[in-house]
């Protein structure tokens, strides 16, 4: 591992294996991944583990849109999170982690730390 | 006891409009009297008051006495009274409004009404009161016994008159009133080719109605000009007569039977003779002239009873011994009998309150609206229906071409609607009865009331009715309260149903219930909106019918023409549903994975800690001992915990995302094939072990159970589908709690629809009955695609057949009928399906690109998931909980 590798943070997969809109989880670090390909291109990554249930599951929920945001609805019990930011629309004070995303050579790499805090 | 439905005999015991105005009369005056002789019963009940209990006994096990024991129970929450029910008849209370329905395949069982909370009543079914000492407050029964009381209550209803002419005993001469009639009725029919009814009136119709089901050429004897001239003038007599006749039925007017002429040999009757000389040559006589008062028992003990008859109440349904109350038929209030069933209910209601401490209820209220299906015609009336009133006007629109009759009654200054007559069309009485007597001004012109013509006039909507108005009569519930329970948020019919009652009775104010629904929800700035989601306007079956019709397999394209933005989880798996009932390959080829939820998308059901669950078909529930061991191998090898579920087959649970692979090539390999308990699809038929094993098992309802599963597995729908055959009628594979249920009988399978379970239990009903296997299949295939091209998202069968106009019915004739010409459409799509049905599981073991998903980490597929531990509970696995998973975590990193 070089450390521009480093730098952009982990290679989780080729952009090409990203199907629109269908989640993968990936091993960052510590941390499960969830990370998504919306239907125009764009590249997001959140935490897995949605925090109302504990469980890892986000990667596997259904990717969509609310009010023109990019979303991922749990498929626990359903919330939905908005991939930009990690707010949970049902509940604002409740949130997920925002991971930076990378592709370059057409692979994907996420940063192992969170983009965001908020 | 007749009621609102198909409301009831009641030839003579209907008031009149004028008789009704006399009781209004009454009850005022009886009203001051009943303030004064209210003391003396506080001063009786307070003296009870120091018993532990007191006695009450009700003679008659009817519709009315039926509802007064559920009043009283249901106020009297402290248990005060000790009820006695003695019974004259075999079976427990049933609903007599809905006789005719014997004939159209209904059971005598499902007539039986409701009994929540009887655990403490004393229902003494076949003992009849015979003997009655008001001094001793003691009933003596026919079985000897004796009952004390403190309050006394005759339901005893009324007997069916039959007129003394010669040859009226004959053996095929019935009357029309209790399931043991109609049983009689039947056996007869089945060797006589003709049969008269005497007494055209609502019930002599309605027994009309049923000879005609038996098949017999069918005869009505009128004494009066005019049929139901108790309830109708001549217009809308003659309008009815026009409706009956064109059924093929024969109508005579003006007729007196005088005699009826016997076969010697048989006692059957053969002729009967006309006061005019003229005869007619019948098989079978049904008479229905009128009814009796049941009051044999109240005149022995010395009651007083009215000129015609009836056990005499005051305006609190009390006699003159205040321990001694009567209602419904029985009840003579001034010399009104009413033989409707919703002034019994009411009466039974004011007896409840006097009873239980609830204040001053008189009944004041004697409602003799009429609304029914009399021979497939539609009869209402209500209010001042014959004009009585000083000064009213009549607005009446007949056509005789059409036999059409409509009439409306109005206050002098045309102000105020007091009545009204409805025959060939009753659609406006929903929204008219409510109207009488309410304080408000009529349209300009009330003729705009009637939705005659080409229905360009503004029509009165629900917001005309104030909110004192009585919707559903038959429950008491007004449009105040209904309104109450949509701002508490009831938006469907269903749910205003479950809280408010109403529409539950005889059913006539639903579709007034749905109109306050869309104008409450309107005036209150709530959208109707059937759009499934922000990203569609169409509702699923609109979407359906897109999909259908345009031939679109692709969300992409659908989104883009004909919704908005990326989707949601509503929307998505909702088109998914589509794509997949109208055929569109494997569920997650290309881009329809990313259209399912979780459980469609890996072919498992999700569960609480990520892992899943997984559940091969067992078709029927049968399994061999070779298969259950192949399931038991691979529990075991996975360390899977197994649990046998309620529809017959067994669930593995705990199965990592990365392990269902491997877990289903073991199952496919050993013949298994997917339980679809993921898909909102046909889930199980679950059966009884039927005629093979049981010895009261009449058919083999494990292969139909095994044939149908087969048939349907795979199918996709709006919501899960369930379904069960039993083998016979003691019904142990519980198929009426299914979407659709098959009973055995001997004369072939009875078809039920639209049951369920879960949240909201409910019963499926009766479609048809004794079908041989081919009809039955072709029925359930076209109910399942009906539903699914027509239901909404997750609308389960149950409610998606109260949302059809017609329910049923509406189901029987576009299925059975083929009134909408989609039959033929609706067996191909099931026929496609059955070709093209292949194995989920199968489908996805042989793509690779499918398979590629079933992986823990993209970026480490062996990597650990800390997230998913399990501890041992009773000797199989469960999912750790939080606290127990940082424990185990720690030990791990202890070690």
């Amino acid at each position: 591992m070089t450390v521009e590798l480093q730098d952009r943070g982990v290679a989780v997969c080729r952009y090409d294996d990203l199907l629109p809109e269908l989640g993968v989880r990936a091993l960052v670090g510590d941390a499960h991944v969830a990370v998504f390909r919306t239907f125009d291109g764009a590249v997001f990554a959140i935490d897995a583990v949605d925090p109302f249930s504990g469980a890892s599951v986000l990667s596997r929920g259904v990717v969509g849109s609310h009010g023109g945001e990019p979303v991922v609805v749990s498929p626990m019990h359903k919330q939905r999170f908005e991939l930009r930011t990690g707010r949970c629309v049902e509940d604002p004070s409740r949130h997920v982690r925002v991971f930076s995303v990378d592709v370059v050579d057409g692979r994907v790499f996420v940063g192992a730390g969170a983009a965001t805090d908020q | 006891m007749y009621g609102e439905l198909a409301c009831g005999s009641a030839v003579h015991s209907v008031a009149t409009a004028q008789r009704r105005r006399e009781v209004v009369k009454f009850i005022s005056h009886a009203r001051n009297e009943a303030e004064a002789i209210a003391k003396p019963w506080s001063a009786t009940l307070a003296a009870m008051d120091e018993r532990s209990s007191r006695r009450l006994v009700v003679i008659g096990d009817g519709m009315v006495g039926h509802r007064f024991v559920d009043a009283v129970v249901q106020r009297d929450a402290s248990r005060v009274w000790a009820i006695t029910v003695l019974a004259e008849e075999p079976r427990p209370a049933y609903d007599r409004v809905a006789l005719s329905s014997l004939f159209a395949g209904v059971t005598a069982a499902e007539l039986a009404l409701p009994s929540p909370k009887r655990d403490a009543v004393d229902v003494r079914l076949g003992e009849a009161a015979v003997r009655i000492d008001r001094d001793q407050r003691e009933v003596t029964t026919s079985n000897g016994g004796v009952v004390g009381y403190d309050a006394l209550v005759f339901a005893t209803g009324s007997t069916p008159f039959v007129p003394p002419i010669p040859g009226a005993d004959a053996a095929s001469c019935f009357v029309y009133r209790t399931i043991e009639d109609v049983a009689a009725i039947t056996a007869a029919g089945a060797t006589a080719a003709s049969g008269a009814v005497i007494g055209g009136g609502l019930l002599g119709l309605e027994a009309a109605d049923a000879l005609r089901r038996l098949g017999l050429r069918t005869h009505v004897i009128e004494y009066a000009n005019r049929l139901m001239p108790m309830q109708l003038d001549d217009g809308a007599g003659e309008a009815l007569r026009l409706r009956i006749e064109a059924l093929g039925l024969d109508v005579r007017l003006g007729a007196k039977t005088t005699a009826i002429e016997v076969r010697h040999a048989t006692s059957q009757a053969r002729r009967l003779h006309f006061e005019d000389g003229g005869h007619l040559d019948v098989d079978l006589v049904v008479f229905s002239a009128g009814i009796r008062p049941r009051d044999e028992l109240a005149r022995a003990c010395g009651l007083a009873v009215g000129e015609r008859g009836g056990v005499v109440v005051d305006a609190t349904c009390r006699t003159a011994d205040s321990h001694v109350w009567a209602i419904g038929e029985v009840a003579c209030v001034d010399g009104a009998m009413f033989g409707l069933v919703a002034p019994g209910y009411a009466m039974a209601e004011v007896v409840a309150d006097r009873l239980c401490g609830g204040g001053d209820a008189t009944f004041a209220d004697a409602d003799c609206s009429v609304k029914l299906k009399l021979l497939d015609v539609d009869v209402a009336t209500f209010g001042d229906a014959f004009a009585t009133s000083s000064g009213a006007l009549s607005l009446v629109y007949a056509n005789p071409v059409s036999g059409v009759y409509k009439k409306l009654v109005v206050s002098d200054d045309a102000t105020r609607l007091l009545g009204g007559m409805l025959v060939g069309d009753a659609t406006e009485y929903a929204l008219l009865r409510p109207l009488v007597g309410a304080e408000l001004p009529l349209p300009a012109d009330p003729a705009a009331l009637l939705r005659i013509g080409d229905g360009t006039g503004e029509a009165v909507g629900s917001g005309a009715l104030p909110s004192s108005a009585l919707v559903c009569s038959c429950n008491g519930v007004t449009k105040g309260s209904l309104c109450a329970a949509i701002a508490d948020g009831a938006r469907e019919i269903g749910e205003l149903k479950t809280k408010t009652g109403a529409g539950t009775g005889c059913g006539s104010c639903v579709p007034l219930m749905k109109a306050i629904i869309g104008d409450e929800l309107a005036a209150a700035g709530i959208p109707i909106s059937k759009a499934l989601c922000e990203h569609f306007e169409h509702s699923r079956a609109e979407l359906f019918d897109i999909v259908r019709v345009t031939g679109i397999r692709a969300f992409s394209r659908l989104v883009a023409e004909y919704g908005r933005d990326r989707g949601c989880d509503i929307c998505k798996p909702a088109v998914a549903s589509i794509f997949a009932s109208l055929g569109a390959g494997h569920i997650l080829a290309g881009e329809q994975a990313a259209l399912q939820d979780t459980n469609d998308h890996f072919l498992a059901n999700l569960q609480k800690d990520g892992t899943y669950s997984v559940v091969p078909r067992i078709p029927g529930g049968e399994i061999t001992p070779a298969k259950l061991a192949v399931i038991a191998q691979v529990a075991g090898d996975f360390g899977l915990y197994t649990k046998i579920t309620g529809a017959q087959r067994i669930d593995m649970f705990g199965a990592r995302l990365d392990q269902l692979p491997a877990i289903w090539r073991r199952l496919v390999d050993a013949g298994f094939e997917s339980g679809h308990a993921y898909g909102k699809a046909l889930r199980t038929v679950k059966s009884c072990v039927g005629s093979s094993w049981c010895r009261f098992g009449v058919q083999d309802s494990v292969q139909l159970a095994i044939d149908l599963e087969l048939r349907y597995r795979g199918l996709r729908a709006p919501h899960k589908v369930k379904a069960a055959v039993s083998g016979c009628a003691r019904e142990c594979a519980e198929a009426r709690g299914k979407d659709f249920g098959v009973i055995a009988t001997e004369q072939g399978w009875n078809l039920y629809l639209g049951g369920n379970g879960g949240f909201t239990p409910r019963h499926a009903e009766l479609f048809a009955q004794a079908l041989d296997t081919e009809t039955l299949v072709r029925l359930i295939d076209r109910f399942l695609m009906f539903y699914i091209r027509t239901a909404d998202r997750l609308q389960r069968t149950s409610s998606w057949l109260e949302s059809l106009d017609g329910g049923l019915d509406y189901l029987r004739a576009v299925i059975v009928d083929d009134s909408l010409g989609i039959c033929a459409e609706l067996d191909a799509a099931m026929a496609a399906h059955v070709r093209d049905y292949r194995d989920e599981w199968q489908g996805a073991l042989e793509d690779p690109a499918v398979l590629s998903r079933f992986v823990s980490f993209v970026n480490a597929p062996g990597a650990d998931d800390h997230t998913v531990q399990f501890v041992s509970q009773r000797h199989q696995p469960r999912p750790a909980t939080a606290t127990e998973r940082t424990r185990l975590t720690d030990q791990e990193a202890i070690r």
